[in-house]
Order: structure tokens, then sequence, then C-alpha cells
């Protein structure tokens, strides 16, 4: 899909400036991406945030999209490991924030969906998310009530019957987009020269992030903005270690179900073994075995628990699980098809201590959590 | 970094549930043989297994022949065998060897092995011989008639009377661009013993040789070169199809001598640049003494990979299997009688062109 950068903040502003003067957007994010056959406009927006707010589009009339994207936990569903969907049915993955998403090279933690417009759909339908037999029942709503007939008429002008999925996708994707967050106390230190916006710890911890931690090589920072994600897809010894010994079992059947047919979304969500094969579920590659997404670091620290299955409950699990080279427990076995870039890091306790406070200088003002919840990201270590 | 030939290789599962004959594959068709003799073989080479001390090996070489035994055991249809092109080891002792090997055994598909100059020159490869056993030898498989030479012996001169302790001579052998190394050979002795096993094989029978070495001369200062390259080629010039595989390069070669294709492997350590040669032209690159950086120095199996090989015409196929880069195949083109990059290919070649 062709993109071409939007000043998304001159759209909220109901202005038409050139890119050029347009208005700032938030210090540490790059230009907004923004596919050329769905621009932003307000309309859309506020369609997209009545979809993503609407219960009625799950089988139970319980769940939205906000149930696990929820605004106040930014846009997770924080402190669950992995979301709950109708009848507290719980799938494989933890929720990834839309914060920020849409300025990612893929969608979901294994990538299977392109962009935002596609992703948005797969929730609806799968059986614990949603749980819909299929979209009509969001169709058959739109079409009917007479605030989304009016809202669809003003963002696509269209009449009711001529709705389909592509402008409920559109308008849930462009929504998204509105959801962006820069601004964290790194941003000012780092993009503002504020030298006393970051803890001495946190600059400390920055070091380690660039040097002996390697973290940067994967969680990217470019000169003039920080999405602190590589887009790519990498094995770091978690959920495959548990299936390891299974692999030469797990891994031929799946593909063999896949080239039945069976729906991957639905697989990897509901079958915990296939869920753990990550990206290779997706493509086939063998040096994708295990891996999923490199996710952003923004806002990190308050939407905890991490990993894409959940399993590490604070940041310090984190940093201890990559310095013991891609296992959680120091002296358990590394996977056989770990990244090549996941070796043991020898980090001091300071050097850790460190990193976390790094990682939690990256909240954005907006996402800010009294202490009671960043606790949890600070853990119980000093 | 997409790996077509594991979504063949693990279609062909599904294939036997679905309809086999839909599904795009091909290169287990044996064109020479009949159908129930097709078969695949896997390449792994150059894993440079290094003693610490203790029970500690560098980790970043065991990670890449960890990796590549998980992922040759998950291919299906199983590969017959699989080859190891040489240097397991990286100065040829015992811990050295013996990881190697624990690690091997996990393949689930039968080994056969070739020597390298890493394995060799501390104790003129006594302990792998009794790992591994024969260090030349020959077998015949499914119609084709498979060769492994040990290509890296040299002058006995150097070998027998040139260091006062076996430890030196492998650390001097060791350096890829050490002045007090000496160039590799197959000598007389395993010569004779070629020409005596090809003497009994048909000539349209499909001879695939395995050695560690290149059986072709390509840069001396790295032993990218075999000193008797030319006597060997000789024995092998009678038959019609006639492959080598080598290993030691660290990199994708390929290359054809009148009816003898050259193709190498890769290595599951590290990757070497080319040689300076390859230049053509005066060159600044700056004289090697230690091991250069890996391609990547974050990602570790970068630039580094193994292979399966089709022998599917009498000519190999190679498909390289490249970790955070696109697979390769190099195939056997039989319009241009040589192997060619299936992909990559330089449409400026002249069609006459005779070194590639």
């Amino acid at each position: 899909m062709k993109r071409r950068h939007t000043s998304l903040w001159a759209v909220l502003a109901g202005a038409t400036l050139p890119a050029a003067v347009a208005l700032a957007g938030p210090l540490g994010l790059p230009p907004l991406p923004v596919p050329a056959n769905n621009p932003m406009t307000p309309e859309k927006i506020a369609l997209g945030s009545q979809l993503f707010n609407d219960k009625r589009f799950s089988s139970t009339g319980e769940v939205s999209c906000a149930t696990c994207h929820d605004p106040g936990k930014a846009f997770t569903d924080s402190p669950l490991k992995t979301s709950e969907g109708i009848n507290k049915l719980t799938g494989t993955r933890n929720a990834p924030t839309v914060v920020n998403a849409a300025y990612f090279a893929s969608q979901f933690w294994d990538g299977r969906s392109a962009d935002l417009e596609d992703q948005s759909q797969h929730p609806f339908v799968n059986p614990v998310e949603m749980g819909l037999p299929n979209h009509e029942p969001i169709l058959k709503i739109v079409r009917s009530d007479p605030a989304y007939v009016q809202m669809f008429k003003s963002a696509f002008g269209i009449e009711p019957a001529d709705i389909t999925m592509d402008h409920v996708k559109m308008a849930i994707a462009t929504f998204e987009r509105t959801i962006v967050a820069g601004d964290s106390p790194f941003d000012r230190w780092y993009f503002g020269g504020e030298k006393t916006a970051m803890s001495e710890s946190a600059i400390r911890g920055f070091d380690v992030f660039l040097g002996d931690g390697r973290c940067v090589s994967c969680h990217t920072i470019e000169q003039d903005h920080a999405l602190f994600t590589d887009n790519r897809f990498h094995n770091v010894g978690v959920g495959i270690n548990r299936i390891q010994d299974k692999v030469p079992q797990i891994a031929p059947k799946f593909l063999e179900a896949k080239a039945k047919g069976i729906d991957v979304d639905k697989a990897v969500l509901t079958d915990p073994d296939s869920s753990e094969l990550g990206r290779f579920a997706v493509t086939d590659g063998l040096d994708e075995l295990g891996s999923f997404k490199t996710p952003t670091l923004r806002n990190v620290a308050v939407t905890g628990p991490f990993m894409h299955d959940g399993s590490l409950t604070t940041l310090r699990d984190v940093v201890v699980h990559y310095n013991n080279g891609g296992v959680t427990n120091k002296g358990e076995r590394v996977n056989d098809f770990l990244s090549g870039g996941i070796r043991e890091l020898n980090l001091t306790e300071e050097q850790i201590t460190d990193l976390v406070a790094f990682m939690e200088a990256l909240t954005s003002p907006q996402h800010a959590k009294p202490a009671a919840v960043s606790a949890l990201a600070a853990g119980a270590q000093p | 970094m997409s790996n077509n030939y594991s979504r063949r290789a693990f279609l062909r599962t599904a294939g036997s549930v679905a309809a086999v004959s839909t599904l795009p594959i091909t290169w287990v068709e044996l064109a020479f043989a009949t159908p129930q003799d097709n078969f695949t073989f896997a390449y792994i080479s150059d894993s440079h297994i290094q003693h610490i001390r203790g029970n500690k090996f560098v980790n970043n070489w065991d990670r890449g022949l960890i990796r590549a035994v998980a992922e040759t055991n998950l291919i299906t249809p199983k590969p017959d065998f699989v080859m190891f092109g040489g240097d397991l080891a990286q100065l040829a002792t015992k811990p050295e060897l013996d990881h190697g090997a624990g690690m091997l055994a996990k393949l689930n598909a039968p080994l056969k092995m070739v020597m390298g100059e890493h394995d060799y020159y501390l104790d003129l490869g006594e302990y792998w011989s009794k790992l591994f056993g024969p260090q030349y030898y020959s077998f015949e498989h499914k119609g084709v008639h498979f060769v492994v030479l040990n290509s890296i012996l040299t002058h006995d001169e150097w070998t027998f009377n040139r260091w006062p302790t076996p430890e030196q001579r492998m650390l001097e052998m060791a350096g890829l661009d050490n002045p007090n190394g000496s160039p590799f050979m197959v000598g007389e002795k395993q010569r004779e013993w070629l020409k005596r096993d090809l003497a009994k094989i048909k000539k349209d029978t499909p001879i695939v040789v395995f050695s560690h070495s290149p059986i072709q001369k390509i840069y001396k200062g790295w032993n990218f070169w075999t000193d008797d390259a030319e006597e060997v080629q000789a024995l092998l010039a009678p038959f019609d199809k006639v492959n080598v595989i080598y290993g030691h390069v660290h990199q994708i070669q390929y290359n054809q001598i009148g009816n003898i294709s050259f193709n190498s492997v890769m290595a599951t350590a590290w990757p070497w640049p080319y040689p300076s040669t390859y230049a053509q032209a005066e060159t600044y690159l700056p004289k090697l003494t230690i091991p250069m950086n890996r391609a990547d120095p974050f990602f570790e199996r970068d630039a580094t990979g193994w292979q399966m090989v089709n022998v599917n015409t009498g000519r190999v196929d190679l498909v390289y299997n490249l970790y955070n880069n696109r697979s390769r195949t190099v195939a056997f083109d039989h319009k241009r009688g040589h192997p060619a990059d299936t992909a990559f290919q330089d449409v400026s070649l002249e069609p006459n062109r005779t070194h590639y």
C-alpha cells in the first residue's frame, strides 16, 4: 500500500496547512504514515472511535476493542497476562498497546496483518476474542443504527446499503492512527535537550541500552525520532523454550493443518503450542521459528506484564531474561532456534536497575500512572 | 528472510494428505532414476567448534551447529543423509571433536563426514578417524557415485619435519592468511585410490565428490586451493556429469571447468569475504592477520547457513538456508552448461565466458 506522510495534528486542528508548516507533533515521533487510500478526516476519526468502543460487535454484547485496548491502561488490558474475550475466554497472547501502532510495519505479535485496516477485522470473529461467527452482525448494526448511518454518511458519503467491512476497517484504523504518544522524559532529554528530564539512573541506563545491554540493535533509535522497534521478528527464547522438545512434531503438524486451510488467526490464539511457533506460523520460514515482533518500548512501564505471552511480570524480569542469554532462569536450556542477536550479557545489578529506570522514562505524560501501578514495572528489587 | 525451500519441504508433508502432484515440487524428482529413488541430502559445514577451557566452548560457534542440526531435523521428507563438510573443530582437540560429535549425534538422518584441516593437523586425523571412520571413501546411493576425499593434506616436509610440536603445527595451519601455512593437496596415494575407485564406474553415472578444500585453484594465499587440483580433475574428466562440493571458503561460490561443476557450501560459524583475486584490479584490502568481524556483528548468525542438495538431474542444485537473509539457490543451468544462482544473475555475462 502506498503511504504518504500527513500531519495528524493539522487534521485534528481542522486546518489544511501544508506539511512544511504543520503543527509540531509529539516530541520523539516521526511523521505519521497514512495510506493514500485512507486519509485522516475528523469524521472518520469520530466514527472509528465509536466502532472501537462498541460492545455490540461481540457475540455476548460485552466485549469491544477497548475491552482489551483500554485507554485507561495505555490501550492494553494490563495487568492481564493474556487477554480475556467473551465469556472470560483467554487467548495465548498479551494485548499489545494500540499506542503508536500506526507506525508499525506489520500488526499482531507475529505480523500476520500488514496494516491496521486488515488487523481490525480479525478480533471480531476470533472465538476467544469477540466471538462473532462472521462480520454480518456488524454490518447489520451499522446499516440500521441511525447514529451510524449518519456517521458513515459523513465519513464516506455513502448510503447504508453500501457500507462494507472495508469502511468499518478504514474508520477503526483511522481512529487508531490518532492514538500516538511521545513527549516522554526520554524524548525531552534526548530530542529536546532538557538536561534534567531524566534521572541520573535513567541516563546511565541509556548507556546500557546502547552498549552492554545490546538493546538498541532491535529497539531502534533514529537521529530525530525513536520508535524502539526494528519492525522485525526475533526468537528471544520466550514461549518457544516451553515447547522446544515438541517442535519436530508441532511445526510440521501446524503446516499440514495450514495447507488444509485452517485459519491461522484462530489457530495461534487458541492453541498454545501453535502460538509459540511465532512468525513461522505466518511465513513457514525456518529462520522465524519462535520469532515475534520487536515491540515498541514506549509506555512499556505501564503496559506489563511483558513479552508476547505476558510471561514476564516486571521489567526487571525482562532484563534478567536477556541477561541470561534468552532463558528466564539461568542455566535453563537455550532453544535451538534462538536469534543470533541474543547471548549472555553479564550486566551488573546496577546496570540492570539503571536499564529499568531508563525504560520507565519512556512513558508519555498522558499514560503516566500513579506510583501504585508503575511499581509493577519497577519490580521488587533495588 | 523468505525461506522458500522449507515451505516446499514442509508442504510435501501436507502433500501426503493432499495431492502430491499438484504441489510445485520438482526438485526431488530424479530425471535419471525411478521415482522411488528420489532423494535429497543436507549439507552442514565448517562449524569450528572451539574449546576455551574446562567444559566451556565458544557459544557463537556452538549455536551455529546446534541450529543447523535442529533445522535439518525439521525438513520433510527427511534427507537421505547429512554430509558434514569438514572443520568440525577449530584446533582438532579431543574436547572439540567430542563436543561437535555430540551435537551431530542429534541428527535424525545418517551422517557422513569430510576431513577439514582444523580437524587434522594436531594428530593427523587420528582421533577424528576414531570417531568418524576413514578419511577418504566412496559410496553408492540411488544411482549416484559419491566420493569423499581428504583434500587438506600437504607436503611431508611441512607435516612431519617443520614444527617442534603437533600443537604448533595445528596453529600454523589454522591461520587462514598465515604465510607459514602450506598448500593443500589430495596427494598421490589418494589419487591412485581414486583412479581405482572410478575404474569400475560407468561413464554416465553421476559423480559427486566431497572435499574440504576446492578441487580447483581460486586463491593460494588463503588455501582456497588444492595444489594437485588438475590431476584430480583429469581423473574425473571422463565422466558425463561430475559435481564437486567443497567447504572451507565460508561463502557461496560456483564454477564450471569442462564437465565438472563446482559448488561451495556455507559455514555455520562465520563468513569469509571474497578472496582478493575477485577484485580483478588493484585492491587496498588490508591483509588479514586476525579473524574478521561478523557481517553483522550483532546478529551472530548473519552470513552463515547450511544447505539442502538435490541431485535430480545428476547435477547438483544447492538451496542455501541463510539466516537474516533471503535463501539462495544455485542450480545447474542446463542451457548454459554451468551452475548459476537462480535469482541473482548478471544478464550482461557474455555466452562464451569460461570463468564465472
